[in-house]
């Protein structure tokens, strides 16, 4: 079985919320606090101007509260629930499982403080949409009881020169688990966002690891056009494993889940892998899907110092921050945190 | 790490030539950015009283520990969760600037460290080595 982890356009930092021992001086890690990524899954579907975001978030800790900090290209309409069954037919179309018989079925710096634009509740999570600096963004996730890894600021303002915009998820395992919720099972989430192409931020899914842990990440694009990417297959850690056009039966089944209607006849699909080390990890993924064939540098992460084009056409969005963190022990990128429901 | 070493010294003169507020010592700012140190090396007098002025820019919470190796490893390892009673040991909140004043012993002593033991911070960088010359 194969589990995917949605992170909303990607990556997500995440982090143990509340307090466990201290185990050093001035210590916020809790003992126990062993919160892995496995994989992070995410589809970033754009059609219409219009980005769809799937992601779930799974618990796989120990207990307490963990967070995520995701950084968005723009201001999102809705948040919602998604649908359980998106990432793992995703999955499935780039890994069938191979059938025993031939009919068998498969299955398997101080600047104003973040404001907050969307408080909403999915299940076990506490979403807040923040817009604000990488300062303002870390201040407001400090208060909110997330524990910062080291390497958390700088990745803030890596984000926060391009975008200000931030999703920050609460999950909360031990209320989880009172509601009956299983370690493994996921909440899917889906963001609509507007914005003129689609975006996955790639770099933060290296936040709160050691410098030798590798990270693997699945990156599903569903577009109306075959996307020019940057960086592609050059980049270090990054696979482009498949790109041609999305089949019938895969967009027929996706329809069907929740809040999938609005998926077109046809679409191309792109399946990129990401398995690097950290250090390796220093780029986001950049898509073209107008057909112009110009990937943006600014959204790849190759020149912080401008903004990303917004759903007008070129107007910077300024910077989005994030915010991650956690406390009871490390942190983590979304997989361990958020994972979508697997099926089999 | 060399020019802030260099930017450091730069400082350390600085501080010497406005006097030093605190019975003659001088005053040394160390910034925090990144989780980062502005200076990754640092040089004082055998027997010098420095003021340290810890400046830190980060959303997140940091701290400044001189010591041996002794003492960063005690700390390393400790539970203390916050710092500010002992010379040369302080807290320093998000956004925050502090100070703690510390007295270096002879330039024969063990070799004197600073660094930050919030869980992570060592192992991320933030550490440097004081040489008593």
């Amino acid at each position: 079985m194969r589990r995917t982890l949605l992170a909303i356009g990607t990556g997500a930092l995440a982090v143990g919320l509340g307090a466990g021992p201290a185990s050093a001086c001035g210590g916020l890690i809790g003992r126990n606090g062993s919160v892995n990524l496995v994989r992070t899954t995410t589809l970033a579907a754009w059609h219409d101007g219009v980005e769809h975001y799937v992601t779930a978030f799974k618990f796989a800790g120990s207990g307490g509260q963990f967070g995520s900090i995701i950084p968005l290209p723009g201001v999102p309409t809705s948040v919602e629930r998604g649908g359980d069954w998106t990432l793992q037919r995703l999955v499935r179309e780039v890994a069938p499982p191979v059938p025993v018989f031939a009919a068998a079925r498969a299955e398997s710096a101080a600047a104003a403080p973040a404001d907050v634009l969307l408080q909403t509740r999915i299940d076990a999570l506490d979403i807040t949409v923040l817009r604000g600096g990488g300062q303002a963004v870390g201040e407001w996730a400090t208060q909110n009881g997330f524990l910062l890894t080291p390497d958390t600021p700088e990745v803030l303002d890596f984000y926060a020169r391009r975008s200000p915009i931030f999703l920050a998820a609460k999950f909360d395992a031990d209320a989880a688990r009172q509601k009956g919720v299983a370690l493994g099972d996921g909440t899917p989430v889906h963001l609509t966002i507007p914005t003129s192409n689609p975006w996955v931020p790639l770099r933060i899914l290296g936040v709160g690891h050691a410098p030798a842990e590798r990270i693997a990440a699945d990156v599903f694009l569903l577009t109306d056009n075959k996307p020019a990417l940057l960086p592609g297959d050059s980049a270090a850690g990054l696979t482009v494993a498949r790109q041609e056009p999305a089949t019938t039966s895969l967009l027929t089944d996706l329809r069907t889940d929740k809040g999938m209607d609005w998926m077109p006849q046809s679409m191309w699909l792109s399946y990129l892998k990401v398995d690097a080390l950290p250090a390796q990890l220093t780029y986001d993924l950049a898509v073209d899907a107008t057909g112009a064939g110009r990937p943006s540098p600014v959204a790849a992460g190759l020149d912080a110092g401008a903004a990303l084009p917004n759903k007008d056409g070129g107007t910077p969005v300024l910077p989005f921050a994030i915010a991650g963190a956690a406390l009871a022990v490390v942190a983590v990128t979304g997989a361990g945190l958020l994972v979508a429901r697997s099926r089999r | 790490m060399k020019l802030a070493t260099v930017g450091l010294v730069a400082g350390l003169a600085l501080a010497a030539a406005s006097g030093g507020a605190d019975g003659g010592g001088r005053t040394v700012t160390l910034t925090i950015h990144h989780s980062r140190f502005s200076a990754s090396e640092l040089r004082v007098h055998p027997g010098e009283r420095v003021r340290f002025v810890v400046r830190n820019t980060d959303p997140i919470a940091h701290e400044l520990i001189i010591g041996d190796q002794t003492v960063q490893t005690f700390h390393e390892l400790g539970t203390e969760a916050h710092h500010g009673d002992r010379p040369g040991e302080i807290s320093v909140a998000a956004g925050a600037t502090a100070e703690t004043t510390y007295r270096f012993g002879p330039a024969a002593g063990p070799p004197v460290l600073f660094g930050c033991h919030l869980p992570g911070h060592w192992a991320f960088g933030m550490h440097g080595t004081i040489r008593v010359v």
